[in-house]
């Protein structure tokens, strides 16, 4: 095809898309999420809030446009870069909610792609598209946090299969999904990066406990599970054994990559916020400290969001600049952080109200504390900075 | 507009990195400073940066400029910052031309770029009255006479001043803001040096009686604030591609020496406390060469107003060159507080670039009020 005739067929994509998007996308699907628990998991257990978000999860994942760059074959959409960005671009226009919500598209379902055996994707990767399996992620260990690639969770060869034995922490919703991919050790003898495996188990399997955790939010996103004596097919191994070290890296770097975008907020700005809410006889942001922290924090979240849109453009046009995902989750993280701080302070007594619908029931002050975590999961701030340090900088 | 640069952007980056590292060094800034000659510069450099076409970079060809972009001409501010040169560039190059180009009528631009791009006439903006930038705080007053205007004022802070040849002079005419060029050797002119921080070639401005002709009146749009606004916008994105440079540099030294010195037996980049610093420096550096690509793309780009994202760029980068260059000295102890080493240039360069057309403070309030807050 002749570059018009892509460019041709590219308008003629977008014309099409947005037809079908008018006709498909109920009503109610075009609107922003008013909490956490508008968004659609799916799932074994999922329980829709709405006949319109079943329905718009169904049509999409039709398409395979709940993953629309994934290859056709396995129930993706197929498409290539720049129809994948016409779509967003068309669902952004009209509002559209994602229809999915998934660690299975976000995280597991791209290293089965990279990793996997042909059985791996043509078992998992379809049920991931459609909504049907949802993913959590087996990764941290009470004794194996920053350290990650000490893990001790144990998988025995049993010679068509692993018996496992551990215990994992901070397993997102580990007690609302279907399926673990789960980093064990299957080998002590020999360094510690190089005897860690990735395996795939249902939760179902006899032995899985997870269990939630109450965090310092009210809410439990998180679970620890208990693994006892499950068995794991060694079909189910992503990639090689032993080598499974180099898949969850690439998956932690796809996960800070994410968290880092955490650093960018939408919708009405933070002095605006601010404005609006200050009640004071002296009228508008009286409080010229706080006005002076909310002026430097906006900056430097113009100055992140500007690096985001350089680093992507960046690796577009190969003038990389390497490692940056370190640095990404580090600031992004700690803006998001500080905005947090700020939104409290600028909302007063009102923002530590906890319960009652005229407070939204504490969404202030719970996504304030939610906000903790942030510098914790997927790589704490330290462990970011010692990336850079040592990889970036060349020192240590 | 993606935020890459373009091959003929990055060809200029390197060729303003060859020349200026060719034919500049800190010693010769340290030179300046200890001889202090009256024009604190190197002249054959000067010469050399016309002749590449540099001072014109930005004016369109049918003036005898090289019609290319402010992303390109950023790239020399921020070689400038890094190579640390004392040259007229600044003050010429990017206040003076830029003036010229947005104040001057057809026939002013004819008469005076010419020898402007070549390096032969130098400028230097006469604004600052006070010690905090503030300008809208003009007293010096041009009173309008048969044959032109006569100037009476007091300017400080006139980068260049001891060695420009034409002042872009902001002045006020019953009460309405004006810009008049005034030849430096116009009776009634005088000029003091003002040994500053940096070593470069600030000055008092004394206009006593001064005639200046009519014709020197730059006047092509009728809001002149609202031009000085955007002449003040553009350079502080410069200013802030120059902080840059420094912060880079200072970045780059400070790195090997972690990686050099040694205490306790080992490198001191070791040391996790330093490590981690030294992180959230290269942290922020990267998000500094975001925002001011960015803000040189919204120079060219032309449209609506630059102010907001100027104060941001300025206010930034003014952060990110204290914050490099304090650490600079910091991580390199003793060594880093003796005039025999280089680092100390920087942090001079850096906070008189700061304070010029306001600093981190001036631009966040001025953020802040833009957002209306």
């Amino acid at each position: 095809m002749s570059p018009f005739e892509y460019m041709t067929d590219l308008t003629e994509f977008r014309q099409q898309t947005r037809a079908w998007l008018a006709e498909n996308c109920p009503d109610s699907m075009c609107t922003p999420f008013q909490s956490d628990d508008d968004q659609c998991w799916g799932g074994r257990n999922f329980e829709f809030q709405s006949d319109d978000q079943k329905r718009w999860l169904q049509r999409m994942a039709e398409r395979g446009w709940t993953a629309p760059s994934w290859p056709q074959e396995y129930g993706g959409g197929g498409l290539d870069k720049q129809q994948t960005k016409i779509l967003k671009e068309e669902m952004e226009r009209i509002n559209a909610r994602i229809p999915l919500s998934s660690f299975g598209i976000w995280m597991i379902g791209p290293a089965i792609l990279k990793y996997g055996s042909e059985a791996l994707k043509q078992q998992h990767i379809p049920p991931i598209v459609r909504g049907e399996i949802r993913w959590c992620q087996g990764y941290s260990e009470p004794n194996a946090g920053s350290d990650l690639a000490g893990l001790q969770c144990k998988a025995e060869d049993q010679g068509d299969h692993f018996i496992v034995n551990g215990q994992k922490v901070w397993t997102s919703y580990g007690d609302k999904a279907d399926w673990m991919f789960c980093l064990v050790r299957s080998n002590s003898e020999v360094k510690k990066q190089m005897g860690i495996s990735l395996v795939l188990f249902d939760m179902q399997t006899p032995g899985v406990k997870p269990r939630p955790i109450k965090l310092i939010s009210g809410s439990s996103p998180f679970c620890e599970t208990f693994l006892e004596d499950v068995r794991v097919e060694k079909g189910q191994v992503v990639g090689e054994i032993n080598q499974g070290w180099t898949i969850a890296k690439y998956l932690l770097t796809h996960e800070r990559e994410m968290i880092g975008g955490f650093g960018i907020s939408e919708g009405e700005s933070l002095s605006q916020q601010a404005v609006r809410l200050d009640d004071t006889a002296e009228g508008c942001l009286s409080d010229t400290v706080l006005r002076a922290d909310i002026a430097a924090w906006e900056v430097d979240a113009m100055a992140f969001a500007y690096t985001l849109e350089r680093v992507a453009d960046e690796n577009k046009s190969s003038q990389s600049i390497g490692n940056t995902s370190a640095m990404l989750k580090y600031y992004g993280t700690e803006l998001n952080k500080r905005r947090l701080e700020l939104l409290l302070k600028a909302h007063g007594s009102d923002g530590l109200v906890m319960e009652g619908q005229a407070w939204h029931d504490g969404a202030i002050p719970k996504s304030w504390l939610r906000s903790k975590g942030n510098s914790i999961e997927g790589g704490t701030t330290e462990v970011q900075l010692n990336i850079i340090a040592k990889h970036i900088l060349g020192l240590g | 507009m993606t935020l890459v640069l373009t091959e003929e952007q990055t060809m200029l980056n390197e060729a303003a990195t060859g020349l200026l590292s060719e034919s500049w060094s800190v010693s010769d800034l340290r030179e300046l400073r200890d001889s202090a000659p009256a024009k604190a510069y190197s002249e054959p450099l000067w010469q050399s940066m016309a002749e590449h076409g540099w001072v014109g970079i930005v004016v369109p060809e049918q003036l005898g400029g090289v019609g290319f972009d402010h992303v390109g001409l950023g790239q020399i501010s921020q070689q400038i910052g890094q190579s640390l040169c004392v040259s007229p560039f600044f003050a010429t190059a990017i206040v003076g031309v830029n003036l010229i180009l947005q104040s001057a009528s057809e026939s002013q631009k004819q008469d005076w770029l010419p020898e402007i791009i070549a390096g032969n006439t130098t400028l230097a903006l006469a604004l600052d009255e006070s010690r905090h930038f503030s300008p809208q705080h003009v007293e010096a007053t041009a009173v309008k006479q048969a044959e032109g205007y006569v100037l009476n004022g007091e300017k400080r802070f006139v980068i260049d001043a001891p060695c420009a040849d034409q002042f872009i002079v902001v002045a006020r005419d019953a009460g309405k803001m004006c810009l008049l060029l005034v030849d430096a050797n116009s009776p009634g002119v005088t000029v003091e040096r003002t040994t500053m921080v940096d070593s470069g070639n600030a000055g008092l401005v004394k206009l006593n009686n001064v005639s200046v002709s009519a014709d020197r009146l730059l006047q092509a749009s009728d809001d002149i604030e609202a031009a000085l606004a955007r002449i003040l916008s553009i350079a502080n994105i410069h200013l802030a591609a120059e902080l840059l440079g420094i912060s880079i540099e200072v970045m780059g030294r400070t790195k090997e020496y972690l990686q050099e010195r040694k205490q306790f037996g080992v490198p001191i980049g070791m040391f996790q406390a330093l490590q981690h610093r030294a992180a959230h420096l290269w942290s922020e550096i990267e998000l500094g060469k975001s925002i001011v690509l960015a803000a040189l793309q919204a120079i060219d780009a032309n449209e609506g107003d630059l102010q907001v994202l100027a104060s941001a760029t300025k206010a930034k980068l003014c952060e990110i060159a204290e914050l490099a260059t304090n650490e600079g000295i910091q991580m390199h102890g003793g060594i880093g507080m003796t005039d025999e080493f280089d680092i100390g240039f920087f942090i001079k360069r850096a906070r008189t670039a700061q304070t010029l057309f306001g600093g981190r403070s001036y631009h966040l309030n001025q953020f802040a009020k833009s957002n209306m807050y």
